[in-house]
């Protein structure tokens, strides 16, 4: 943990070291909603990760047989044991409520085209859960609202001698605790989106659904080398993008 | 890593300033750098915050609670099977 106290500034930002991959401390990275907003902690309880079966050991292999063999009760069975943990995961790509349901419906209908070269090397549900991730990005995809801005165009600019071109000014404590805030979630979110979608996705997949960098390589396909620019220079375009925000003071 | 920093190497290795994956002599540039700027003190600060409203944009709630499966969504997901 590193804190960030110098003279002249007026408060301490406080950074923890868990913003490396691989930590699993679920609280030591969780943002307290800042008292200021009026909102009250809800109260989170451990459920584990798109559990197929409520937690009940199940043969996967005899469910796999039964899905594959196109059994109704055992589909019907399926459907209902996950849909609860994958609408939770779909809410996070979602804009609306019938728009996460649809992304749960896509990732079923793909689970269920997908059965027979399922090769039975991860569990069903940690299969699903990726599904659903996937699902839920090509649905961002394809609801993209407004032309991106290219990564570039979002990325600080230097002079030869490497100082900024555009230092602006510092963004102060209210500013960054409003940004924190329920109001604020939505445009946040929409910035997020805008986002070019190489970049959005690194962004969403390691910062939001904390996979770690690997996790994150392996889902998208490319090396971590490249998950790691990507999720920088994400950071840094949606920074400038709440910049410009924060400078005329809507925030 | 130069031992003297400008602001653009300062924020190009700013993840791996944060990620804890510098050397010693590395992040000694870095903190000498910030000693002396307060325009990458500001851009750090900002960077750090932008995180945690990323953060704070998709509230655990929906993670960790228990959720309801809607009756239609399931019927829709089987009836959609069976014509698929």
């Amino acid at each position: 943990m590193y804190e960030y106290s110098y003279k002249n500034r007026p408060f301490t930002l406080e950074i923890r070291s868990p913003l490396r991959s691989g930590l699993s401390e679920p609280d030591s990275t969780r943002i307290r909603k800042a008292a200021h907003c009026g909102m009250d902690e809800q109260p989170t309880r451990g459920a584990s990760e798109g559990s197929a079966t409520g937690g009940q050991p199940v043969d996967e292999a005899a469910l796999l047989a039964r899905l594959r063999a196109g059994e109704d009760a055992a589909f019907e069975g399926f459907v209902r044991v996950n849909s609860g943990p994958m609408l939770a995961l779909a809410r996070r790509y979602a804009r609306s409520e019938e728009d996460a349901r649809e992304v749960v419906q896509e990732a079923f209908m793909q689970a269920f085209r997908g059965l027979d070269g399922f090769q039975g090397n991860a569990r069903l549900s940690t299969w699903l859960h990726r599904i659903t991730i996937n699902a839920g990005l090509m649905r961002l995809r394809r609801q993209r609202r407004h032309p991106e801005e290219s990564i570039e165009e979002l990325l600080p600019e230097y002079y030869a001698d490497g100082h900024r071109v555009d230092p602006g000014n510092a963004w102060g404590r209210s500013a960054v605790e409003k940004l924190q805030c329920e109001e604020t979630r939505a445009l946040v979110r929409s910035k997020i989106e805008s986002l070019p979608e190489d970049f959005r996705n690194v962004l969403l997949l390691r910062d939001i659904q904390d996979l770690s960098t690997e996790e994150t390589a392996t889902l998208i396909g490319v090396t971590a080398g490249t998950v790691k620019v990507r999720l920088h220079r994400a950071r840094q375009a949606l920074r400038t993008l709440l910049d410009r925000h924060v400078a005329r003071g809507d925030i | 890593m130069p031992r003297k920093l400008t602001c653009a190497e300062l924020i190009d290795f700013l993840m791996d300033y944060f990620d804890d994956e510098l050397d010693a002599g590395e992040r000694e540039a870095f903190d000498r750098h910030l000693s002396v700027c307060p325009h990458c003190v500001d851009y750090m600060e900002s960077y750090a915050a932008t995180i945690k409203a990323g953060k704070a944009a998709y509230p655990e709630a929906d993670k960790e609670l228990p959720t309801d499966v809607p009756e239609a969504l399931v019927r829709a997901i089987v009836e959609s099977r069976k014509s698929d």
